[in-house]
């Protein structure tokens, strides 16, 4: 398995496959580099290790930019396109907020808790 | 805003490049804990600073490291002012496509600035769109 330096996962036996939990290593996601990274680690579990079922903790991210939604919209998209399903979870009220304004939270399936999000998948 | 009203003020100038965006964006920050402007005041002006730097660097001046950005920030008792120039060919913001349309919904652009204009009191673009004027209004409350 590749090392990842961005993200952090857990592999559960979900009802219709395995279901990978990502964690953040990052408390701010805003530096450039670390962005590029960060993508590049999230799409290379869907492209190079085909996991379908993702689930994303936001627990621990204090804060993001507009670089870092724009590669959680191309992975939600990566995701779709291999059949996958892709959940957000424990996001902040000022996460959930930048969400809201940019109205992402209507794209993205987002749920409360981690519970709730592996729960069905 | 006088130059007598201002606590406090930064100028800087530097290349295209986040790092000294970034050091000049800490200490705006470090100041306005210290002025004890709410944390959500703080929050929302830390994001328009990033997404307004980034814009400039990476849009204005195309990364182009022979380029300057032009940083400038004055804080009074109750209001941040700051001022970011690039040396871009600038652009005209009504032309921007809403990032919340259906339409561009899915699309990984365009969210910077609806977010520095929901997080900013005040923000307009002068010149030939190259040279950003945003305020932010302390908010009464103190959470």
């Amino acid at each position: 398995m590749a090392v990842y330096r961005r993200i952090e996962l857990t592999s559960f036996s979900g009802t219709s496959g395995d279901v990978t939990l990502v964690r953040f290593v990052d408390r701010k996601i805003i530096d450039a580099t670390n962005i590029q990274e960060l993508g590049d680690e999230l799409f290379s579990l869907v492209e190079k290790e085909g996991r379908k079922l993702l689930v994303l903790n936001f627990t621990s991210v204090e804060f993001l930019s507009s670089a870092a939604l724009n590669k959680l919209i191309i992975l939600e998209k990566k995701v779709k396109a291999h059949s996958g399903k892709m959940r957000l979870c424990q996001l902040r009220p000022e996460i959930y907020e930048v969400f809201a304004i940019t109205r992402l939270n209507q794209l993205f399936d987002i749920k409360g808790t981690e519970g709730e999000a592996l729960t069905g998948l | 805003m006088p130059q007598s009203d201002w606590n406090w003020k930064l100028e800087r100038r530097f290349p295209s490049d986040t790092t000294p965006g970034q050091d000049a964006i800490a200490m705006v920050l470090a100041q306005l804990d210290e002025a004890g402007w709410p944390s959500k005041d703080v929050y929302g002006i830390h994001l328009a600073l990033e997404e307004a730097l980034v814009n400039a660097i990476r849009h204005g001046n195309r990364s182009d490291p022979l380029k300057e950005v032009d940083l400038r920030c004055y804080l009074t008792d109750n209001r941040l002012r700051v001022e970011i120039k690039d040396e871009g060919p600038g652009f005209d913001p009504s032309k921007l496509p809403d990032p919340t349309s259906d339409e561009y919904l899915d699309r990984p652009n365009g969210r910077g600035v609806l977010l520095i204009r929901t997080f900013m009191s005040r923000v307009n673009y002068l010149g030939r769109g190259n040279v950003v004027v945003m305020e932010k209004d302390r908010s009464a409350s103190s959470a």
